[in-house]
């Protein structure tokens, strides 16, 4: 029983060159198992995907992403620098308010996507993927130049706090009425005695926050939310669930559904793309698209069978390559093999029958409805 | 952590077999099981497939890793575990029990005692093996 075939492999834990979160410790202590991802050394699991995942859909859990990365950008010159970097319309954000965004290379492929944050009316802050800090900085730096950039990762921790109970679990703690935080809103608060940025954010489709505190603080702000949590069946969560909620919801993960060879359109996220804002980073490329529409298109996809879809495998149709498949697993939710693919825009449209090879066999597999679990943020 | 059946053989793999008569059972270990995790997918050989020790008969499938099975023995396949399709999860389990795989009719006994025993297996994963 070998031949691991997978990202998350547990070969290289001696890699001293993995950068740790704040909780490293905590992790260890808890029994998670540690892999790379990323350049970071990350728990991808605790008690085990299927049942941390079943947590967070049923209770709450708690989910160590302080590897995220976050940038601040101020002053007079910071909303102009921001619309030119990102596709979405920072001008329709008010104080207080979160966006989801991209940053794109002029060719209309994509550099990452984030969310952007108005902390006051002229700061705000970005939180980019880990993977992508160092790319990412190198971009905003070098083509929001007038702003004034400080790149904040290393010094701010970030705890997501996910699920129908997440609501009761951080009211305990705040000092807020999180109950009036809306959905992509932002409340500064302290959480635990611990000075925080209160976000009504996430990544597994259901109700909860994304909590933004000092590096330092991070760990006390971690067991104390465990602990006011327990009798709410609050536990923590690695990142294999973390990647199976995202995908029922057909959240794109940077690396995987998306890169610099996607275009925002063909990925499904022309929503945030605001031409008529003015010019951008990436908008004549995207609008040429646009016109023709795009070649091929990110699609659900749901197997016959359990078998796995997993990333990079060839999605068929009538013994033809259509496309391939970007993201796949067992969805613990829907209780069903699924996945996300690119296929020709031809047998984009729901329901249509395609095959996906696996292991030198095409299993079938139908185009499906996305999100494929019902979200349950607090829109 | 020792799980580790005393009345079974094992590979360097994680596969165990067991001796009834003639026929010889064939399923991963409690050790494999854990390493992989939540297991959602197991394919199998049709009966009447012929096994080559040491090489793969079938695939085990965890939300983040696919593993190739491997034949602890040569010989001919006269059942598989028809629940395993459906029911995955049965291999974390009861890996030593419901759990197991398939049933071989071996083409050659004596491989069977090239296996490791529980003890040297034992020892093996306590070396960190996998």
């Amino acid at each position: 029983m070998t031949r691991p075939e997978t990202r998350w492999s547990t070969g290289s834990l001696v890699n001293t060159s993995l950068k740790r979160t704040p909780l490293y410790d905590a992790h260890v202590k808890a029994g998670a198992r540690m892999v790379p991802f990323g350049g970071w050394e990350m728990p991808v699991q605790y008690a085990g995907i299927v049942e941390e995942h079943r947590a967070v859909r049923a209770a709450v859990g708690c989910f160590d992403v302080s590897h995220m990365g976050e940038f601040e950008v101020e002053g007079r010159d910071a909303p102009a620098a921001l619309q030119r970097l990102t596709t979405n319309d920072v001008a329709a954000l008010e104080v207080g308010q979160v966006q989801y965004s991209l940053l794109c290379y002029p060719d209309g492929g994509i550099v990452d996507d984030l969310t952007v944050y108005r902390l006051a009316s002229d700061r705000y802050m970005l939180t980019v993927n880990a993977s992508n800090i160092d790319k990412d900085w190198r971009w905003v730096t070098e083509h929001g130049g007038g702003a004034q950039w400080r790149n904040v990762s290393d010094a701010t921790g970030l705890v997501a706090v996910q699920g129908p109970k997440a609501e009761a679990l951080v009211g305990r703690l705040a000092d807020a009425d999180v109950t009036r935080i809306a959905y992509y809103h932002v409340t500064e608060a302290r959480v635990a005695g611990t000075r925080a940025l209160i976000s009504r954010t996430g990544y597994t489709g259901e109700d909860g926050f994304e909590i933004y505190a000092p590096a330092a603080d991070t760990p006390r702000l971690w067991s104390a939310l465990l602990e006011a949590g327990r009798g709410d069946g609050a536990v923590p969560i690695g990142l294999g669930a973390r990647d199976t909620l995202r995908l029922e919801m057909r959240y794109a993960l940077y690396g995987n559904d998306i890169d610099a060879t996607t275009n925002p359109l063909e990925a499904g996220l022309g929503w945030i793309v605001k031409p008529a804002k003015g010019d951008f980073i990436g908008r004549d490329a995207i609008e040429k698209v646009r016109g023709t529409g795009p070649a091929r298109k990110l699609i659900g996809l749901e197997m016959a069978d359990r078998s796995i879809a997993r990333h990079g495998y060839r999605v068929m149709k009538d013994d033809r390559e259509t496309g391939v498949v970007t993201s796949g697993s067992y969805g613990p939710s829907v209780d069903r093999s699924i996945a996300l693919a690119y296929v020709a825009s031809a047998h984009a449209p729901i329901g249509t029958e395609l095959g996906v090879e696996i292991r030198g066999q095409i299993r079938p597999a139908r185009v499906v409805k996305t999100p494929f679990h019902p979200s349950r943020v607090k829109k | 952590m020792a799980n580790v059946p005393g009345d079974l053989k094992y590979t360097r793999e994680h596969e165990w077999a067991k001796r009834e008569g003639d026929r010889v059972r064939v399923g991963i270990t409690h050790f494999a099981q854990e390493q992989l995790g939540d297991v959602v997918f197991v394919e199998l050989p049709k009966v009447g497939a012929k096994v080559t020790a040491h090489q793969a008969f079938g695939v085990v499938e965890s939300v983040k890793a696919v593993s190739d099975l491997f034949a602890p023995i040569s010989g001919e396949v006269l059942e598989i575990n028809a629940e395993l399709p459906q029911k995955p999860e049965t291999v974390n389990k009861d890996p030593y029990g419901k759990g197991w795989m398939i049933v071989v009719k071996p083409s050659n006994a004596g491989e069977l005692d090239q296996l490791l025993t529980s003890q040297q297996y034992e020892e093996f994963v306590a070396q960190g093996a996998h």
